[in-house]
């Protein structure tokens, strides 16, 4: 295959994938009128600013708070979640156990387990200690992460050798200040990477918001503008709602991950050579 | 690690601190309610004869999995499934394949711009795409739509062909992640092997089906996996445009089955029989492919 053919094929993937993001950055300057009676690929008068105030004053600002809320699961979850992905991937590395291979068999059982299975009953266990339509019924679940012990335990026995723990111990520093001030900041890169697997995985999680939370207030930003959503079939103007909130809420995922590509691409790497 | 004695000694505690928060947590929000599901599964709510005085549960054995099966709105949902994954798999996995062995063939100008690109989508979140497809999809604002009629075609992508436009929506997400872990194994091969190849005469397309894509076996059988499992729970997309589309009811997957079950009808015990015959499902076709892939 000539080189022209390959790079024209990669062109085309690539305007494929970017089509709807242009689409949807085009979309949300215009008025509704306008959606409808423009090409979508080209600016009317631009409404970008009335389309956010309106994103701003519905339900009294509540955009906002969905946003501040999938901050909140997805940042404190991935942060939290991810310093005990990386404690258990590290101890699984580091330490021998008896039926450590068993255990770690559970974790990758774990991967596999479809976590919409898990939702219904987990509602159901919620209702029963009173948990559901809380901020923790959706942040507890979320902190659960079996792949990204299975990334550390992996990115651990690459970042972390085995001779600079030994010198820390036997300069006399126990086990968990060694983890803490000679293998943590070692780890540094892996937690960077896992952190962001959780943090997307979390961002993206619809089933279980959905499941546990009927308080528009403890929303995150895919179950609010799904809710706006299905509003749009009665009330029309709900569409330029849903548009502009939807490009709000890309945006910033887009720049952390042209930002941080380093870290997804070496998380990424370490999960394909297995 | 630990040789001495008292090292192990000291190393048991260590060990216990690092993995009981994962593993109590894992135990509550994984292990408890598929317990807690299989246990559901076996009762069956029933009224009391005078249909007040609330509810009361009693063991009915296989009866929610019986009358599960036998409810034609669960085994149409595993026929869309069956369609959905037979379109979606060998599409998705083909393509994302395919481009990667585009940007590893050596005539691939801006490797890092490519791999960015096609990688975005998977950055937006499912419950977006499926909405910022939805309106690419609705005659009046799509440009889709009236670009085809333009050109004489008149599709409706909402309609009886929606499962297309679905899997449509499912193929923009995923198949830039699944090129980068390609790409990512491809890269990971000895140039010397591909050196050797290419001195025995083999051409770049020769050389990419009949070495480099066995090499990287590993990884395609982790993603398959991967993709079979995401298959099975297909659930955000066809929910977002449940809304809009004839061709999509509230029980068009098994999960959005169990779903409707469960908050529709109230009846747990039936969505914990569907919820739990999807995860054996998961787990004996996750079986199935890590023999298969392990074999040879």
């Amino acid at each position: 295959m000539s080189r022209g053919a390959v790079n024209v094929l990669l062109l085309i993937a690539t305007v494929y994938m970017l089509l709807p993001l242009t689409w949807l950055l085009f979309a949300a300057t215009k008025s509704l009128p306008d959606l409808y009676a423009t090409p979508g690929f080209a600016f009317a008068d631009l409404n970008l600013g009335a389309n956010l105030s309106a994103v701003a004053e519905e339900g009294d600002g509540v955009f906002f708070r969905w946003y501040l809320n999938s901050l909140l699961y997805a940042g404190l979850g991935a942060a939290l979640g991810g310093l005990i992905s990386v404690a258990c991937g590290y101890a699984f590395d580091k330490y021998d156990w008896r039926g450590k291979e068993k255990l770690f068999g559970v974790v990758l059982l774990g991967v596999l387990v479809p976590t919409t299975a898990t939702a219904v009953p987990l509602y159901l266990l919620a209702s029963k200690i009173d948990l559901v339509n809380t901020f923790w019924a959706v942040f507890i679940p979320s902190l659960v992460h079996p792949f990204s012990v299975y990334l550390a335990r992996v990115l651990s026995s690459g970042y972390v050798p085995g001779e600079v723990l030994e010198a820390a111990r036997s300069d006399g520093a126990g086990e968990v200040r060694t983890f803490a001030s000679v293998a943590l900041p070692m780890l540094t890169p892996a937690y960077v990477t896992i952190f962001l697997f959780q943090f997307t995985g979390i961002w993206n999680n619809f089933f279980l918001p959905l499941v546990m939370l009927s308080d528009q207030r403890l929303f995150p930003l895919s179950l609010g503008l799904y809710s706006w959503n299905t509003q749009v079939t009665a009330f029309p103007e709900y569409s330029t709602l849903v548009i502009t909130g939807s490009l709000l809420s890309v945006v910033p995922l887009l720049l952390v991950f042209v930002l941080l590509q380093r870290f997804w691409r070496a998380g990424m790497t370490a999960g394909s050579v297995k | 690690m630990t040789t001495t004695l008292a090292g192990r000694e000291r190393g048991r505690w260590a060990i216990v601190l690092f993995t009981a928060p994962f593993f109590v947590l894992f135990a509550a929000v994984v292990v408890a309610p598929l317990g807690y599901a299989l246990w559901l599964s076996l009762f069956r709510e029933q009224s009391s004869g005078l249909g007040f005085g609330g509810a009361q549960s009693v063991f009915s054995g296989l009866e929610n999995y019986l009358s599960t099966l036998a409810d034609p709105a669960f085994r149409d949902g595993f026929w869309v499934i069956a369609a959905y994954a037979a379109l979606y798999i060998p599409l998705m996995l083909g393509g994302a394949l395919a481009l990667a062995l585009l940007l590893d063939s050596g005539a691939a100008q801006l490797r890092r711009f490519f791999q960015l690109a096609l990688f975005m989508p998977h950055v937006v979140p499912g419950v977006i795409a499926g909405l910022i497809w939805l309106y690419l999809y609705l005659p009046g604002i799509s440009p889709i739509v009236a670009a085809l009629a333009d050109g004489g075609i008149h599709w409706d992508f909402l309609g009886d062909r929606v499962l297309s436009s679905v899997v449509n929506v499912a193929v923009w997400e995923w198949t830039g992640y699944n090129m980068v872990i390609y790409f990512a194994a491809l890269q990971a091969i000895p140039r010397e092997v591909l050196e050797a190849a290419t001195m025995d005469g083999a051409g770049p397309v020769r050389v990419a089906l009949r070495i480099k894509v066995p090499l990287i076996r590993g990884a395609v059988i982790t993603t398959l996996l991967f993709t079979i499992i995401g298959s099975l729970q297909l659930f955000n997309e066809p929910v977002v445009m449940d809304s809009v589309s004839d061709g999509i009811v509230s029980t068009w997957t098994p999960n959005m089955y169990a779903y409707a079950e469960a908050f529709g009808k109230n009846d747990y015990g039936q969505a914990a029989a569907a919820s739990i015959m999807l995860a054996a499902l998961a787990a004996v076709l996750s079986y199935f492919v890590t023999r298969w892939g392990n074999k040879k």
